[in-house]
């Protein structure tokens, strides 16, 4: 019982800055643009959280920076792939190599050559206290009831149910009619990737202000991509999107929890640290057949 | 009745990309209540002057006034403000929205999204002029004529006062035509000024009040809509009409059937058949006329022949090869040449003329694996001199016109000397002298005792083309004739699935 308890919870901590991600990203590329700078805005988002946090001594402050620096990540994206049209495979991972190069160099520069820096992280909050043994599974840190409980319905009306979303899901289908709609197609793709790159950060800034409290190198290891497959997992629906991550982080939350019981210590451990990963290519593979993408993907936007 | 002071106005509008002059200081305004065409042969000229109009474009040079007020045009929500309204050559719509969620796209005001205004606009247009859609439904899944009132709705509901129409008609058959005439005359009876782009004489005539036409980007001159169609042939291409004449039947066709299908049935969306049980033969000398409104397994019928999809029983066979559930290879081999309805598809924009003329036969322009690019030059420049083909080896197809691009595609197939061709709309969107060009093509194919299979939405041309017709609807063939007996009345009636042929 204790281990099911102690595995739920670890599932929707874990999955937190994947919810962050997984929903920024389908944000990009339903207007259209693929924004594989998601690794990198998550790095950046965890370190300018972290570094000011640490220098002002205000979480809050600390994730408005990550806000920001989210913000300007996804607006530099879409300056190169909106505003210039370049390719956005090859921008993306650009952002992605700049962003990481610049936060490891500022990281270098404030905290040079001394021992591994810490913050307070946030407190865990549990609104279901009194609920016994189970309640364990909703003691979670405010960012992860953030994102359940605000950020994706949230995001998921905008998306589907607000007439800005509507444009969103136009200008990534087919640019010419929301153009000749009277919708401002390259500022709808630059507030749709502004989005994404805010709600990326956050998710980069959960690891630093919230789970770990210090900044390390590789602190998103890899994460940003799983989101980018999650996206597609999810067919760009917000719902599947979160029920991905929520797979993938029990998945991943499973195999942490396994290798310390008895027979499961002597299988190498990277092969349980690749099962998360084998389940979303698994799943990728079968449902990744037949799927309907956004119908400007990947096409930058000019009149002619 | 008609208005005289202009609804809107184009004031020597100059456009040019690159060397080419595609607008050249053109004149044009149309009046209150009045609908005014704009004719002109492929590449005149016509989209683009009105994609300026509607902020599409930036012109070079040019003013455009609106009831009199010079207004300034940077986008479509510029021209939406001002009052002008666009139906696309290519509809804009978002397919796999809804039709209430495509006109409410563009409207916002804050973020609330207002689908329930969208229905109300959508039933009050169907209760003022009679356009009914269904703003439930799913834009992808409608008829390229819902799709179009579907626009019309929605410049409609942003209260354009003057609507531009970009070669309406040339998706519709003949039913609709009239429909979306007898829509337009309610509109203009509500003081809207209609402009209409077309190439064709006689809608033209029907419809407008006046006409302007457009030749090589310049304006040619504007003529009272009853202008006789030989004059505003004249004035379009320089000389006078020609219809499509057949050529004094050369040869009847042979008795030899070269062109086999047997019970054929293929799977459609939804579990519903595209087609059931077809059965035809085309023999050799022979053009079969497949006639139907778009959607009622024509589409699926091509693809089968072309051996882009498997049907689900029942065969086609060229002089005993099959060609159900074969590769597109397999069936060129066989000797199909096919001209496929979207020719962008078949056809790689970036690729120059030379390249896209060899491109089904690779294998023969190069030696292990090495591509001779002379002898694909020499090829190509051949091809371009016979099927003239007004461009250079070297062009990307991408910028060719409509009419050429045809031609490119035409002379890749043709130059292989098919024994059957299987051809659809071959002349949708193309002006005069192109059509015609592509009609005596496919008549001296027939000469020479190819099987030709054409679909088209085009009646007349099925007609003046075919030795026999036969109609599909809902994928099954409601009625067969030879064409001397084909009367436009009754195949319009077997077209709508009113009745059936003995
Ligand atoms: N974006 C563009 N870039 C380069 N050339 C263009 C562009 N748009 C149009 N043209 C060229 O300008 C000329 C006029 O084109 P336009 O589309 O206005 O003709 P049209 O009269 O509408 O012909 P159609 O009947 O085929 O629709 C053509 O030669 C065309 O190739
Ligand atoms: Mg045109």
């Amino acid at each position: 019982m204790i281990f099911v308890i102690d595995l739920l919870a670890a599932t929707l901590r874990n999955a937190t800055p994947l919810v962050y991600g997984t929903v920024g990203e389908t944000y990009a590329e339903r207007s259209g643009v693929l924004n594989l700078g998601i690794e990198g805005t998550m790095y950046a988002g965890a370190f300018a959280g972290f570094a000011t946090a640490w220098a002002t001594g205000s979480l809050l402050l600390g994730l408005l920076a990550a806000i920001v620096v989210g913000l300007a990540a996804g607006a530099v994206m879409a300056l190169m792939t909106v505003t210039f049209g370049a390719n956005q495979h090859v921008s993306g991972i650009g952002l992605t190599i700049g962003l990481i190069g610049l936060s490891e160099f500022a990281n270098r520069l404030i905290f040079a050559g001394g021992e591994l820096q810490r913050i307070e992280p946030m407190p865990i909050l549990n609104p279901f206290g009194g609920l016994g043994e189970i309640s364990a599974v909703f003691d979670q840190y405010a960012l992860t009831w953030i994102a359940f409980l605000l950020i994706v319905p949230a995001a998921w009306w905008l998306l589907q149910r607000s007439s800005f979303g509507l444009e969103i899901r136009a200008v990534g289908e087919n640019p010419e009619a929301a153009d000749a709609a009277g919708v401002n197609v390259a500022r709808t793709r630059y507030l749709a990737l502004m989005i994404g790159g805010a709600l990326m950060a956050i998710g980069g800034a959960f690891f630093t202000l919230a789970l770990l409290g210090s900044f390390t190198l590789d602190i998103i290891a890899g994460r940003g991509w799983v989101c980018v497959a999650l996206v597609i997992f999810g067919r760009w629906r917000i719902g599947r999107g979160v029920i991905g991550a929520l797979l993938f982080s029990l998945v991943f939350s499973l195999q942490f929890r396994l290798r310390i019981l008895p027979g499961f210590g002597e299988l190498p451990f990277e092969l349980l640290l690749a099962l998360p990963y084998l389940v979303v290519i698994g799943a990728l593979a079968l449902s990744g057949r037949n799927v309907a993408y956004p119908g400007a993907y990947l096409k930058p936007y000019r009149r002619t | 009745m008609i208005d005289s002071a202009p609804a809107l106005e184009l004031r020597g509008i100059t456009k040019r990309f690159g060397d080419l002059v595609a607008n050249d200081g053109i004149d044009f305004d149309v009046r209150r209540g009045e609908v005014h065409a704009l004719l002109g042969e492929n590449g005149a000229g016509k989209t683009t002057v009105m994609r300026i109009a509607y902020g599409l474009t930036q012109a070079d040079a040019g003013e455009v006034r609106v009831e009199g007020q010079p207004r300034i045009i940077r986008s479509p929500r510029d021209a939406i403000s001002a009052g002008i309204g666009m139906v696309t050559q290519h509809f804009a719509l978002v397919g796999p929205m809804s039709v209430a969620e495509n006109l409410a796209l563009g409207r916002s005001r804050g973020l609330r999204l207002d689908l329930a205004a969208a229905r109300r606009r959508a039933a009050s247009a169907s209760d003022r002029f009679g356009i009914r859609i269904d703003p439930s439904l799913r834009v992808a899944n409608l008829s390229v004529g819902q799709q179009q009132r579907v626009e019309i709705v929605k410049a409609l509901s942003r209260d354009c006062r003057v609507l531009i129409l970009d070669e309406p008609t040339a998706v519709l058959v003949p039913d609709e035509v009239n429909a979306l005439f007898a829509t337009l005359r309610s509109l203009v009876a509500d003081g809207l000024s209609i402009v209409f782009i077309s190439h064709k004489l006689a809608e033209v005539r029907a419809i407008s009040d006046r006409v302007s036409v457009l030749r090589r980007g310049k304006l040619v001159g504007t003529a009272a809509g009853s202008t006789d169609e030989r004059e505003l042939a004249r004035m379009m291409v320089g000389r006078p009409t020609f219809g499509v004449e057949r050529v004094a039947d050369g040869a009847a066709p042979s008795a030899k059937p070269i062109l086999r299908i047997r019970g054929l049935h293929v799977a459609g969306a939804n579990d519903l058949p595209a087609i059931s049980d077809v059965s035809a033969d085309v023999c050799a000398g022979e053009i079969l006329g497949v006639a139907g409104v778009s959607g009622n397994g024509q589409t699926e019928l091509v693809e089968v022949l072309s051996g882009m999809r498997r049907p689900t029983s029942g065969s086609a066979a060229v002089s005993g090869t099959e060609l159900a559930g074969a590769d597109p290879g397999q069936v060129m081999r066989a000797g199909v040449g096919r001209i496929p309805e979207d020719r962008h598809a078949s056809l790689i924009g970036d690729l120059s003329v030379a390249y896209n003329l060899v491109l089904e036969r690779l294998d023969d322009f190069g030696n292990g694996g090495r591509i001779d690019e002379r002898r694909i030059r020499a090829h190509a420049v051949e091809l371009i001199r016979r099927f003239d083909i007004r461009a250079g080896p070297d062009d990307p197809v991408a910028t060719l016109s409509g009419g050429n691009i045809q031609k490119v595609l035409l002379a890749r197939v043709l130059s292989r000397d098919p024994r059957v061709i299987v051809v659809s709309q071959p002349t949708r969107g193309l002006d005069v002298g192109a059509t015609e060009y592509v009609r005596s093509q496919l008549l001296e194919r027939r000469a020479d005792g190819a099987a030709i299979l054409l679909v088209s939405e085009d009646l007349d041309e099925l007609i003046a083309l075919s030795d026999r017709l036969i109609v599909l609807y809902e994928g099954r063939i409601v009625g067969e004739m030879a064409v001397a007996d084909a009367d436009p009345e009754q195949l319009g009636m077997l077209m709508a699935g009113r009745g059936r042929a003995a």
